[in-house]
């Protein structure tokens, strides 16, 4: 069991003070082995207190934040699993998933992760899974009105990948699970 | 039955007054003709009248001053041995035949004080043989009484240093110890009174008892105007002493006011040597005396004391004062769990008040008051007590007023934890507490150039947090707020600019949602916060960033500005937002990195616009995709250009869906990509992966699915087609990346011929 912490676009400080304090007492060191991050931090700041959480951190670049030298899109194997992560302002049009489809075709990957929308979304289809964690801290979005802070956490375990967001919803943290489970990588079609 | 008892008083009252006078005149008449025995007779039976149990403290106390007046004038007559001719030393011991023990008590006491000042005896051996017959009366009220008469009459006659009773065998030391003991008795018989009478009495017993604690704690002011007890004296006896009894005693009314008293009347400086000795005697008293309140008084007293001058400062820490205060009192919040918010709350003001007085300079001490604060307040669900708010908004103004600057008050990382515990109203109270204290104090520091770059950078991400605590449920007043900070921010120069222009903008921008979301226009009024207002400053808000220069932010934040009067319908505000943009674009973003992203910006922006007339989407539209075809690099402008495919395509029932259009697009990436690949055979011989062409592969496949009739199974296949030529091309280069794409497109093919149904169709037209 390897635990992923997937969050992003937190804005901090440009449209949002910090982590919702029910987010940051959950979020306690050790328990994480790796996190994922969409990007849009936007501060150093941040970013030290991510690796303080857990020290492997892939950050990929959002069109705010102050390091400009995080990469466009990463890609990266734990376990079974092949995962991509890109923030998503390139992909056009933003939040279209089959231009994130195409993305994840284009990388190899199993599980795209990427932000931007600050939509909660998980979405299963051919090629994979694409995730989007939402913003942690509730940042305002042109793109999503009323955003609720939300982060995913991924529990992967051999092929199965069980996916936790939690959404702050009125002043309380609210858990939904989806499985998904990896077919043995094979071009023959069903019979 | 209350009024009877009342009326039952007055009348015992007056009845042991009359005794009292019966028995004085009869005195005055035996002093006037000198007859000592006539004198001790009638002053005995006088005194027998505070033998009374009758009384309750309050009417008790009015009976001893009447025969503590007549007592003064029996001393006066003992005094002069010439009247009743009676050696003192014979005195005193002829008034120990009155019959019963209180008069004599009280007579031993009145001669004793004649004894003493006649320096027939050493002070030292009478106040210790009448302190200890005392103990005769063990009667709480009049036991306290008579040790009371014995204080008064005392008083200036210790063997104190430079007074005329110190000597060989009479030191202060003894002075101590006989008021000391005489403190002990008192307070072992107070605290026995509660225990006299039935449950239902308690409350007033507790009343009456409350009325005689000055009669005890007036011991310890005695001992604090004693010259001889210095430091040393008060660390070593007085206070270990002292603190014994309050502990011992196991009374909380007793512990409280002793407690307070020790903190009031004794000098700060003990107090600071002496911190740990009376903090640690704190735990160890009963759960139910309020320690907190005792506390906060200690604080706020040493919070003077560090404020009467700047040489006692290096006292505190010396004495690591801080230190020692707040582990005290995060005991006592840990002990007593059922504290109430707003009592935590004003020890960590005490504290905190504290702090700023004597460590201004420790921001790090004021953090931690602040974090212990919320620690507290986290684990309280909501704060409600109207108190306990305004202990809270006592505590966060403090630091704003000592540092009077805000950005010094914001880099205290607690300080907006402490602000998420406050309900909306108080937030609102705090807010305008925080403008006002920037208003106030309009010269902001000039010293940025001074500053620490990394210092600086802390101190300005602490101010755009700031504007998001600063929340305001009226339009108009939230208006007012981002301006007011906007012109805080302007005067502080372009240095600060890029950290606080994008919290203003966000906070303006929020606000515009706001009002979208309030319905209907207030016919006839004057409405002062509109959006179209707010565009406006919006405009000049990022307009500000040109000083700094910072184009990439300030194309950025038009676009969202853009998007924000799209949803409002604003076309001509959304048309001047772009037209913004591209300004920036065109004329101050140079770099190349830089550019891509800003054109993707443009063009993800634009393809989500539907306020746009057709002619002005068509200019827009044009020069987006002209600029893309510029990028600097082929494979940059190749993907800017599919990118853009995707505006004239969009997926809303009334979006524009012009298939010529996106083909034409998709045509022109195809054009780039080959040039790219030629480009790169001359170059280095042999041709680029095949990436781009896959690219646009996918691009043919998704406006194929979504039903352009001008992308047609055969063009697609055509493409896959040259994908291959390309890949089996001798110039090619192996590249794994694109082989796992191009699968991975292929499979996808797959996937959806085996669909079935109309997609399965479409797909099958596609010949591999």
């Amino acid at each position: 069991m390897v635990l992923v912490l997937a969050l992003g676009d937190l804005h901090i400080p440009h449209r949002a003070a910090d982590l919702p304090p029910k987010f940051k007492s959950m979020l306690v060191p050790g328990k994480i082995q790796h996190i994922i991050c969409t990007g849009n931090l936007c501060i150093k700041e941040v970013q030290d207190y991510l690796k303080s959480l857990c020290p492997d951190l892939h950050i990929a670049r959002g069109e705010y934040d102050e390091e400009t030298r995080y990469p466009e899109t990463k890609t990266l194997t734990i376990g079974q699993f092949k995962l991509g992560l890109c923030h998503g302002h390139q992909v056009i049009p933003w939040g279209d998933l089959d231009s994130l489809a195409m993305l994840q075709r284009q990388l190899d990957v199993d599980i795209l992760v990427t932000g931007h929308t600050h939509q909660f979304t998980a979405y299963k289809h051919e090629g994979g899974v694409v995730i989007n964690p939402g913003s942690a801290t509730g940042a305002y979005s042109s793109i999503t009105y009323d955003v609720n802070p939300s982060f995913v956490l991924m529990d992967i375990d051999g092929l199965r990948v069980v996916v936790y967001v939690y959404e702050l919803i009125d002043g309380e943290v609210k858990v939904d699970k989806i499985d998904f489970k990896k077919t043995t990588a094979t071009t023959h079609s069903a019979h | 039955m209350m009024i009877n008892e009342a009326e039952d008083e007055e009348k015992w009252l007056a009845e042991g007054i009359a005794g009292i006078q019966h028995n004085a005149f009869y005195m005055h008449r035996a002093l006037d003709s000198n007859n000592l025995r006539e004198a001790l007779k009638y002053s005995a039976q006088m005194l027998s009248e505070l033998r009374t149990s009758k009384l309750s403290p309050h009417k008790y106390y009015d009976l001893y001053m009447r025969a503590f007046d007549e007592l003064r004038k029996l001393e006066i007559f003992f005094k002069d041995e010439g009247k009743h001719g009676v050696s003192v030393v014979d005195l005193y011991e002829l008034v120990q035949h009155a019959g019963n023990i209180l008069p004599r008590l009280y007579l031993l006491c009145t001669v004793g004080s004649v004894y003493i000042k006649s320096k027939e005896a050493p002070a030292k051996e009478v106040l210790k043989d009448l302190v200890e017959m005392c103990h005769a009366v063990q009667h709480p009220l009049r036991g306290l009484f008579v040790r009371s008469y014995l204080a008064q009459i005392s008083r200036d006659k210790l063997p104190d240093i430079g007074s005329e009773y110190e000597g060989d065998d009479g030191t202060v030391m003894d002075a101590v110890e006989f008021v000391l003991q005489n403190f002990t008795e008192m307070n072992k018989l107070w605290v026995r009174m509660q225990h006299q009478g039935p449950g239902r009495v308690r409350e007033k017993q507790e009343k009456e008892r409350n009325e005689l604690r000055d009669l005890v704690g007036k011991n310890l002011h005695v001992l604090s105007q004693i010259e001889g007890v210095d430091l040393e004296m008060y660390k070593e006896t007085v206070l270990p002493r002292v603190l014994e009894q309050v502990v011992n005693c196991k009374d909380d009314l007793s512990q409280y006011y002793l407690m307070d008293c020790i903190i009031q009347v004794f000098p700060d400086e003990y107090h600071l040597q002496t911190l740990e000795t009376l903090l640690g005697a704190c735990p160890q008293l009963q759960p139910t005396v309020d320690i907190k309140t005792v506390l906060s008084r200690l604080m706020d007293r040493l919070s003077n004391y560090a404020a009467s001058s700047a040489d006692v400062l290096p006292e505190f820490l010396q004495v690591e004062a801080f230190g020692k205060l707040s582990n005290a009192i995060g005991k006592v919040i840990e002990t007593q769990v059922d504290m109430p918010a707003v009592g935590a709350i004003t020890l960590y003001v005490s504290l905190l008040t504290f702090t700023l007085r004597v460590h201004p300079d420790r921001l790090d001490y004021v953090d931690l008051v602040l974090g212990a604060c919320v620690k507290k307040l986290s684990n309280i669900p909501k704060l409600d007590d109207s108190r306990a708010t305004k202990q809270v908004v006592a505590l966060l103004s403090a630091p704003l007023e000592k540092y009077n600057d805000i950005v010094t008050a914001l880099t205290l990382s607690n300080y907006p934890r402490v602000m998420d515990h406050l309900d909306n109203g108080t937030n609102k109270v705090m807010a305008m507490v925080i403008i006002q204290s920037i208003m106030k104090n309009n010269t902001c520091i000039s010293t940025a150039d001074k500053l620490d770059e990394d210092d600086f950078k802390d101190e300005q991400n602490s101010v755009a947090r700031l504007i998001h605590m600063l929340y305001n449920n009226e339009p108009e007043e939230m208006l007012k707020i981002i301006c007011t900070v906007r012109k805080h921010t302007m005067a502080g120069g372009p240095k600060r600019l890029p950290f606080t222009v994008p919290s203003l903008v966000f906070s303006a921008l929020r606000l515009v949602r706001q009002l979208q979301g309030q319905e209907g226009d207030i016919v006839g009024e004057e409405v002062p916060a509109t959006p179209k207002k707010i565009f406006q400053l919006l405009t000049q808000i990022i307009e500000d960033l040109s000083t700094v220069p910072s184009p990439e932010l300030a194309l950025r934040l038009s676009l969202q500005c853009a998007e924000a009067a799209n949803d409002g319908d604003l076309e001509h505000v959304a048309y001047e937002f772009f037209t913004q943009a591209f300004v920036l674009y065109e004329e101050e973003i140079a770099d190349s990195k830089a550019q891509v992203t800003a054109i993707h910006l443009i063009v993800g922006t634009l393809q989500r616009m539907n306020v746009f007339g057709v002619e002005n989407r068509d200019t827009l539209t044009h020069k987006a995709t002209g600029y893309s075809a510029r990028l600097l690099k082929k494979p940059d402008q190749c993907r800017a250009v599919y990118a853009c495919s995707h505006l004239f395509w969009v997926d809303d029932q009334d979006g524009v869906k012009d298939g010529e259009r996106v083909l034409l697009c998709l045509k022109r990436a195809l054009r780039i990509a080959n040039a790219a690949q030629q480009m790169a055979n001359v170059a280095r011989g042999s041709s680029g992966p095949v990436t781009l062409f896959v690219e646009i592969l996918n691009k043919y496949l998704y406006f194929f699915e979504k039903g352009n009739q001008q992308i047609t199974g055969a063009a697609i296949q055509g493409l896959i087609e040259l994908i291959n030529t390309e890949k089996q091309s001798d110039s090619a280069t192996p590249d794994s990346a694109s082989d796992a794409f191009l699968a991975s497109t292929m499979r996808y093919i797959q996937f959806q011929r085996q669909k079935g149904g109309i997609m399965g169709e479409k797909f099958e037209s596609i010949k591999l």
